[in-house]
């Protein structure tokens, strides 16, 4: 596959196999060490590179190297620490930062968090924990990381990191309008779909699986597009990456948006998109709990037939979706506002972690009655799923404690979890029913998340 | 002088550009070979035939190895030579390597190692301590026990008495840098290896042995580690020995590293433990006897185990002084990776069994813990009596003092009073408030390895080259140790060129392990630069006709009298009066004397001591926690460089605390490791860390004569995670009565369990 982009500036054009990761090619083709490999599968930040869209985008992001296919990189900018510092040697802010500040000990994670601090800095971002939180560093605790951050981020952006305009011709590999893709995907129903490979990477690097046919959907604009022209509803293109669903998100449904603040990392929201994590149908995905309480109507197209249907019967069974071969997810459709939304992430850390229990509840009570109830889970059954044994014990009751206590019992009604690394299957039927106690204090105005708590 | 400042990293400049080299960044040779291994997926059994077939008609393979066809030792055991390279006719644990993939590329060789078929008949694996016991499956041939004083009549006669139980998790370095090594041949059959390790000497010997060769045909050379936390003491022995293997077979140079979920599947973790205990105490919570029972699963190969849990032994008192005490140790012998070396080494493990019980005191009292950690402190007065449960008096306890200025610089007890108020306003969410000691023993105790050697050169130019056997994992070994030699000359450090440590250059080495990396090789590097400068002070002194004691050493010129001259002129005309300019130099660390089976003598040369509050929250419906703030006071001696010592206290302090929170090892019922990549073994990560995070240095010079009366602090501060520990289960307490026996690590889960407990 053809592919143009820019490194470190330079003009690059390359043919290359569909599945080869930049990661790789850094290192064993072109010779660029700085860039580490810590795990390969995108949860370490070692590998991490600044991305951008040199045609005018502000989208400065950092990804994960190691799980980025070069095909995903036509047209776009690519920096990686090499092209940190300056032309002449002169250190980024971030880089001096880092040094004075000691925020490097081993050094492996180091350029990793250089080339994600620069990205930051970059955006004029100052969430530092929320920009690092791909970012593993064993050897210092993150508190030196941080002071540098603090210490760089007024700093003026050196003008070298300023990329000229790259023109990339259209690519076959990566269809651009939705029709195109839509035709290809029909005639080639075999084919993978990579639009993040958040996933589809790990299949390469870990399952050590040779992909025959794929096709990018990143360079698919349509795809990319959130519309709040609606007044009640909002439509995501499910190509649209987790990060840039954060701000729309932020606006209309502050918890679900806290959510997606945890869900995988800068690099990972960066690549990750909201069709792919419904499509690829896993259990434990996290945004299909928040949209199925949310009623999220889901939008497929198949050559040029196109169809809608609620998510939550997409979800047929464990790794089967109501998808036919060469049918597409091109998107999802929310309503705007939804004030009793709540979506609860349970996991063992905090940030960057699989949810081990994933819910979401969206009840509306009029005059102390229950007059609605959509609860969904992940993490919960072997797909996302409702759990309508407990609506039904809510609807129509008054909202008070007596009702809750009741209505959490069925939860074991309509959920069987398994044991497994992240959560024994007793803990995860427990913190669901405690998730509903939690929410019927979020909703009285009870502070419910750690996260709130100050010293 | 340069020694106490608080110099950044010698290597940040190469760190943030990414410039600084490991061993997969290396330039190698054209036709350099890539290495992986094929993994048993079975935990025990008898190894019937392998077919590799299809591994050796795999695209690019090169060469597949059997133990068959290893030409000498099959061993890479740093102990008990019970761990050969590839498994013979048994597997001992799921992720053992059974055969080696020679390939061209390192996807190549990832991809042949998936395709070998292995005809294994399955035997029952020993998994659990529990299984372990029953079956009587350990090393050694029984328990170690060592005592002190009357326990059973100290425990009939104790005012109160409490028992419990507790277990606690193994943890993964997770080095962010994976084991990694590079072989390259040389003429005649010699090697050189380039080596992720914390023990070049231990690579040297053990490829040796491989090749059937001397020491002397084998240079061995580290210029960083990745992180090493003890995961790179003989964890890297495999990979070193396969690349020298395969490197002489076929001529080329050999490199390989783990991938991660290989790396973890493979290599060996800190050790989990079991801790019993039966502790009788006064109305102050004054211990008066304890019966300490720990267990502890080792896997399937010695290792370090004995020395590990010696360690866990040796600090079962923590910062205590216990009468009467009885520690009895089991090693289990299971079907899991071969536990090793973990910063601490065991030590922690020790010291969160008696942190635990005096928690345990403390709530059963409904006394302050930090009141019955008080009385139980070991006298900072030297005494006949103040002697630890190994008979080593503690002359040099400063934890009194320390406690006391943590307990006022950390505002405790208004916190502590505040936090009852919070608690009593807040039903969801409950804070804890926890504290924790820690009194770590510096020395190998195996004493032989207390030693160290040094060689620099000083050019004509003035130029110093350094060079020492202790090896650069990030800790700043190298920085503090040239600041040592800098000091020594009394030259700015840039006068000093910092060089890997080599095998060519020191030999017999020990490992960088024990944090003694800067009191051992410091002390040597002094030596050398010491017998350096007194050799140019008596050439110059003859030069100028005066007594060498009027040569002076100053900020980077030497004064002969009332002549000066700069360090550069001063080596210059050393040189041209023919003065050897390299020197080596050595230390051995005084004053200790172990029997490690009676469990009695002085296996320390001093005591590093430190303390921290840990103040956290809890979520009573689901378990989840975070630490909100944290202050520490931690003892460095005269720190050698006080800004790269607070990093090993915070870097430490944060690891522990994710060993006893986030950091969940789980294995299934086959003894497949269920945690092995970072998506499912959790690490913490940058928000993990406290929002308020005070740590400061007790600065006052160690009494025992170390350099420049500093402290090693590698990893005392880990300890300091425990308190972390205390507070989560201080949280927990807020929710009931009962004492929540909170078990470790406390993730979501366990936490909620524990407040399910204490509401009961």
């Amino acid at each position: 596959m053809k592919v143009t982009f820019l490194l470190n500036g330079e003009t690059v054009s390359i043919d290359t196999p569909a599945t080869q990761t930049l990661l790789d090619w850094l290192r064993i083709e072109r010779g660029l060490v700085g860039t580490k490999e810590g795990c390969n599968e995108g949860d370490c930040g070692a590998c991490s590179v600044v991305v951008s869209d040199p045609n005018g985008s502000p989208d400065v992001r950092a990804m994960n190297a190691c799980i980025l296919f070069m095909p995903q990189l036509h047209g776009k900018s690519v920096r990686t620490v090499e092209g940190i510092r300056g032309p002449d040697g002169t250190l980024h802010p971030v880089q001096q930062a880092m040094v004075e500040h000691h925020g490097s000990q081993c050094g492996f994670c180091t350029p990793g968090f250089i080339t994600t601090m620069a990205a930051g800095h970059m955006a004029g971002r100052t969430d530092h924990d929320n920009v690092l939180a791909g970012n593993l560093c064993r050897c210092t605790g993150y508190a030196p990381i941080i002071r540098a951050a603090n210490a760089a981020q007024n700093a003026p952006v050196p003008v070298w990191m300023h990329d000229k305009a790259l023109a990339a011709n259209p690519v076959d590999y990566a269809p651009d309008t939705l029709d195109e893709l839509a035709k290809t995907y029909a005639e080639n129903p075999d084919a993978t779909l990579i639009a993040g490979a958040t996933d589809v990477g790990l299949w390469v690097t870990k399952q050590l699986r040779d992909l025959n046919k794929v096709i990018f959907l990143n360079r698919c604009n349509e795809l990319q597009k959130i519309d709040e022209s609606h007044p009640d509803s909002i439509t995501i293109g499910a190509g649209v990456t987790m990060k840039n669903l954060l701000p729309t998100l932020e606006n209309f449904h502050p918890s679900y948006a806290e959510m997606v603040r945890r869900y995988g990392s800068e690099q990972v929201r960066a690549a990750a998109t909201i069709g792919g994590n419904i499509a690829n149908g896993s259990p434990i995905g996290d945004n299909p709990p928040a949209l199925i309480a949310l009623g999220a109507k889901l939008h497929l197209q198949h050559g040029q037939h196109t169809r809608d249907m609620l998510l939550e019967d997409f979800f047929i069974s464990y790794g089967k979706q109501d998808r036919a071969a060469g049918e597409l997810v091109t998107g999802v459709t929310i309503p705007k506002t939804a004030p009793a939304l709540r979506s609860y992430k349970l996991s063992k850390r905090f940030d960057q972690d699989i949810s081990a229990v994933c819910g979401a509840f969206n009840i509306t009570v009029e005059n102390g009655i229950v007059t609605d109830a959509k609860i969904a889970f992940g993490g919960m059954a072997g797909t996302p799923a409702r759990a309508t044994q407990v609506e039904a014990a809510l609807l129509g009751r008054p909202w008070i404690r007596e009702t809750i206590s009741t209505a959490a019992l069925c939860f074991n009604g309509d959920y069987t979890p398994m044991t497994d690394m992240r959560a024994s299957a007793a803990y995860r039927l427990e913190a669901a029913e405690n998730m509903l106690r939690r929410y019927f204090a979020d909703l009285s105005g009870e502070t419910v998340s750690v996260l709130e708590v100050s010293p | 002088m340069s020694v106490h400042k608080p110099l950044p990293h010698d290597s940040g400049p190469l760190h943030v550009t990414g410039t600084a080299r490991y061993i997969d960044d290396l330039p190698v040779p054209n036709g350099c070979l890539h290495l992986a291994f094929g993994l048993s997926q079975t935990a025990a059994g008898t190894i019937n035939a392998l077919d590799l077939d299809a591994v050796r008609n795999a695209d690019g393979v090169v060469a597949v190895l059997t133990a068959d066809d290893l030409p000498f030792a099959n061993d890479v055991s740093p102990s008990a030579h019970d761990e050969p390279l590839l498994a013979t006719d048994r597997v001992h644990y799921l992720g053992q390597p059974v055969f080696l993939v020679v390939a061209k590329s390192h996807l190549a060789a990832r991809k042949a190692a998936r395709l070998g078929q292995m005809d294994i008949s399955e035997t029952d694996p020993i998994l659990t301590i529990d299984e372990a016991l029953a079956a009587n499956s350990r090393f050694e041939d029984g328990p170690r026990i060592w005592t002190k004083g009357d326990v059973d009549a100290a425990l009939d006669g104790a005012q109160h008495r409490l028992q419990g139980q507790f277990e606690m998790g193994g943890q993964e370095h997770f080095y962010l840098e994976g084991q990694a090594a590079l072989a390259l041949p040389q003429e005649g059959g010699d090697m050189v290896v380039h080596s992720s390790t914390q023990h070049p000497t231990e690579i040297q010997h053990k490829v040796a042995d491989a090749l059937g060769v001397p020491m002397h045909a084998v240079r061995c050379e580290v210029r960083r580690m990745g992180g090493g936390f003890g995961g790179k003491e003989s964890q890297g022995n495999a990979l070193a020995v396969a690349c020298a293997i395969a490197a002489q077979q076929t001529g080329q140079a050999c490199k390989m590293r783990y991938d991660r979920d290989d790396d973890m599947m493979i290599t060996g973790k800190r050790h989990d433990f079991r801790i019993t205990y039966d502790v009788g105490f006064d109305d102050k919570g004054r211990i008066t006897g304890i019966d300490f029972t720990q267990s502890t699963r080792c896997g399937w190969a010695l290792d370090l185990s004995l020395p590990v849990a010696d360690r866990a032994m040796l600090h079962a008192d923590n910062a205590y002084l216990l009468p009467h005490v009885r520690i009895t140790s089991h090693r289990l012998k299971t079907n899991t990776q071969s536990a090793t070396a973990y910063r601490g080494f065991g030590g922690p493990q020790g010291v969160f069994g008696i942190e635990r019980v005096i928690d345990h005191i403390a709530s059963t009292l409904m006394a302050d813990p930090i009141d019955v950690r008080k009385v139980n402190y070991y006298s900072q007065l030297p005494s006949d009596v103040n002697t630890t449960p190994y008979g080593m008096q503690v002359t040099d306890f400063i934890l009194g003092d320390m406690t006391d200025a943590l307990i006022t610089s950390a505002n405790y007890q208004q916190r502590r009073n505040h936090i009852a108020k919070w608690n009593a306003e807040h039903e969801t969410l409950k804070k804890g408030i926890g504290f924790s000691p820690v009194k770590f023993g510096i020395s190998f105790t195996l004493t032989h390895l207390n030693q160290a050697g040094a060689l620099v050169h000083v050019y004509q130019d003035g130029s110093i080259h350094l060079n020492h056997g202790g090896t650069e994992m990030g800790q700043g070994l190298f920085q503090k140790v040239a600041q040592v030699a800098a000091a020594c000359f009394d030259v700015p450090t840039d006068v000093i060129k910092i060089t890997a440590t080599d095998t060519g250059k020191v030999p017999n080495t020990s490992a960088t392990a024990a944090s003694s990396g800067s009191d051992l090789n410091g002390m040597a590097v002094k030596n050398a630069c010491d017998i350096l400068r007194e050799r140019i002070a008596a050439c110059l002194a003859e030069v100028h006709d005066l007594d060498p004691s009027q040569v002076r050493f100053e900020q980077g010129n030497v004064h002969i009298g009332s002549q000066t001259v700069t360090f550069a002129q001063a080596a210059q005309i050393a040189y041209q009066n023919r003065v050897s300019l390299s020197a080596t130099g050595f230390y051995k660390t005084p004053d200790l004397s172990w029997d490690r089976i009676k469990g009695q003598g002085r296996p320390f040369f001093y005591f590093a001591q430190g303390a921290a509050i840990t103040e956290v929250v809890i979520d009573t419906l689901t378990g989840e926690n975070r630490i909100l703030r944290t202050d520490i006071l931690h003892d460095a001696g005269s720190s050698l460089n006080p800004a790269l010592d607070i990093g090993q206290v915070e870097g430490g302090y944060v690891q522990g605390a994710g060993w006893l929170t986030t950091e969940e090892l789980v294995w299934d019922n086959k003894g497949r490791l269920r945690t092995h990549a970072p998506a499912t073994y959790k690490i913490p990560a940058c928000s993990d860390r406290p929002d308020i995070f005070n740590v400061a240095l007790w600065d006052a010079p160690n009494p025992s004569e170390t350099i420049y009366r500093s402290k090693a602090v590698g990893e005392p501060p880990f300890m300091l995670g425990i308190s972390a520990f205390s507070a989560l289960s201080d949280a927990v307490s807020a929710c009931g009565e009962n004492y929540p026996d909170l078990q470790a690590p406390a993730t979501p889960e366990a936490i909620l369990a524990a407040v399910n407990r204490a509401r009961q």
